[in-house]
């Protein structure tokens, strides 16, 4: 009930956004019916029908495996909310972790924090290429490394907002009520941080997907066969010219989707810190 | 041997390598069932002084140089961690100037007083509630059953402050000290505040630590009071003395710039200059800047504390010869 009417109010009068909302919960759904949804196996190869045009029965056309695009993009949603999911999950834990116990135990702090700005000082997508290069390509790793490149931006925010915190009166109390350590920390301190790791969140999600298709563009993401919309355009980027329809769908899909989230993002934003409304809050 | 027994306490402040003394050699004492007014002007030392005894100067840049703080026999000082935070808020508790911030605002106020009393006694949810009920209908919040489960952010700042001295009662402290605890409320309802701290001690024998600039609520609340000027005890007695002989011109100073109601002045007098900041050396004794029978002597050497009468002490060269 309480979500409904946060959501509603979030929401109120800002069409685009609720858009992007609805566009969000198809995606999902997709996701988690997507053996329902799909009318082909995503990895079945069909060398006859290869480089069909969108039409019946294969809406989208087919690659250059005569594997159903349509199909493969419903698998694509699900490889998006893993990857925005297990990314904000690695992000919030990593840079969470760092960002309020640095900001809580300040000795510590200036070590893991100059550590965090060392990292922050290479261009996040050069980070990842660095990381993955390290690791094998697999979903587990894709997720790690573009959980730790925003880990970093994650823990600057949440150092900031935690030393805030530990300079209210409330703090003070706790400690002049002989309450510990880790308990004022993650007991007083984490549950006024809950809104904007919320918003957090969300943008790291968006991001992450942006990540992500780079990455499986460079061929450094996904494993090639797992269908993702990266991995999409990735692979039938030779064929622009034969069947643009390949790269148009998940082109298509990944900007949508990031726009939506940024979309979604923005409204959890102003309803929770109405500070940040703006000229552009109505759309 | 009293309750809290503060002696010589040094406090300062490291700042780009120095270190900067802001509060030097203070001392004194609480008992049981008595009340200790620590006044002066912002930035005298009074809060550092009490965040000391709490135990609240973590920090790198403020810590204490020296002296000692012996509370109820115990060094607090040279306690471990562990023993520090099982005095905390059990037998010691602080009340805070600010009502609006000192309560966790995702918490609702009943939990907040509940976890206190379960960090120092065995005591079930239910029984704890129980109590919270009855501790916030001694503090003469209305409604308290229901109370419980309000947000801080659904009660006025002068039913906050109860909250907040609701918690530090909590469990039945020795000792409470309260930093400036009605400077944010309105007159009425810091005659509330004062009064219902005043009722508690009478109930319960609680020793108070009350740090005010206002003069006139000291007077009226406390048995003791300490005048405190740039990190030193300037003039320190019994209430009662104190006002009858002021002994030193800051006292007096203070005094003198307090608007009185009912007698028919248009000037107020107030106290010239300012508090000399940190960085500012001085010599001699640290008012005479703002002093209007300053001598060549108070440009050079620092006043020892001497006792004017008994039982109220002072640092000045010349006590007691102020004018008025």
């Amino acid at each position: 009930m309480n979500a409904m009417n946060f959501l509603q109010a979030a929401f109120a009068g800002r069409r685009l956004a609720t858009l992007g909302f609805l566009w969000l919960v198809m995606i999902a759904v997709a996701a988690i019916a997507a053996p329902l949804i799909a009318p082909f196996d995503p990895l079945e190869i069909d060398p006859v029908g290869r480089l069909a045009k969108p039409g019946w029965p294969n809406l989208f056309g087919t690659d250059h495996f005569g594997r159903d695009t349509f199909s493969r993009a419903v698998y694509g949603a699900r490889m998006t909310v893993i990857i925005g999911t297990g990314s904000v999950v690695v992000a919030l834990l990593a840079g969470g972790l760092i960002g309020m116990v640095s900001a809580y135990f300040t000795k510590l702090g200036h070590f893991l924090m100059r550590g965090v700005d060392v990292l922050m000082a290479f261009p996040a997508l050069l980070m990842a290429l660095v990381l993955i290069t390290l690791l094998e390509r697999s979903v587990f790793n894709t997720i790690l490394v573009i959980g730790i490149v925003y880990a970093t931006t994650t823990a600057r925010i949440l150092f900031g907002m935690t030393l805030k915190l530990k300079g209210e009166v409330f703090v003070d109390a706790a400690v002049c009520s002989g309450v510990g350590n880790l308990s004022i920390l993650f007991r007083h301190i984490l549950p006024n941080l809950v809104s904007p790791l919320l918003v957090q969140a969300s943008f790291i999600f968006a991001f992450a997907q942006l990540q992500a298709a780079a990455l499986d563009f460079l061929g450094l993401g996904l494993p090639p066969e797992v269908p993702s919309w990266g991995n999409m355009l990735s692979e039938e980027r030779i064929y622009v010219t034969r069947a643009p329809w390949l790269l148009i769908y998940p082109g298509i899909l990944i900007v949508l989707s990031v726009f939506s989230m940024n979309l979604v993002g923005d409204a959890l934003r102003d309803s929770i810190d109405p500070r940040f409304k703006d000229d552009i809050s109505g759309v | 041997m009293a309750l809290l027994e503060v002696q010589n306490l040094e406090i300062a402040v490291s700042a780009k390598g120095k270190l900067l003394p802001v509060v030097q050699s203070v001392s004194f004492s609480v008992d049981d069932n008595e009340t200790l007014g620590i006044v002066g002007e912002s930035g005298c030392g009074k809060s550092l002084t009490a965040l000391a005894i709490m135990g609240l100067l973590g920090g790198t840049t403020v810590r204490i140089t020296g002296g000692s703080i012996r509370f109820d026999g115990m060094d607090l000082l040279t306690l471990s961690e562990r023993e520090r935070r099982s005095i905390m808020g059990n037998q010691m508790a602080m009340i805070f100037q600010e009502p609006m911030t000192s309560l966790n605002p995702v918490y609702r106020i009943g939990d907040q007083i509940i976890e206190n009393i379960r960090q120092h006694q065995k005591m079930t949810k239910a029984q704890a509630r129980d109590r919270v009920v009855e501790l916030l209908s001694l503090v003469r919040i209305p409604n308290p059953s229901e109370r419980v489960d309000s947000f801080p952010h659904q009660m006025s700042g002068g039913q906050r402050q109860r909250v907040m001295i609701a918690m530090a009662l909590s469990c039945d402290p020795k000792l409470l000290i309260a930093d400036e605890p009605t400077t944010a409320l309105d007159v009425t309802v810091q005659k509330e505040v004062l009064d219902l701290m005043a009722d508690l001690q009478t109930r319960m024998g609680t020793a108070i630590i009350l740090i005010s600039h206002d003069l006139g609520v000291i007077s009226e609340t406390s048995n003791k009071v300490a005048v405190m000027y740039r990190g030193r005890v300037a003039e320190a007695a019994e209430t009662e003395s104190l006002f009858l002989e002021l002994a030193h011109p800051y006292t007096r100073g203070l005094l003198n710039s307090m608007p009185v109601v009912d007698s028919d002045v248009d000037w107020l007098e107030a106290i010239p200059g300012r508090v000399p900041t940190l960085e500012e050396e001085l010599t001699g004794c640290a008012f005479h800047p703002r002093c209007a029978s300053a001598t060549e002597l108070c440009l050079t050497t620092v006043p020892k504390e001497t006792e004017f009468k008994h039982g109220h002490s002072v640092q000045c060269h010349f006590p007691g010869k102020v004018a008025p």
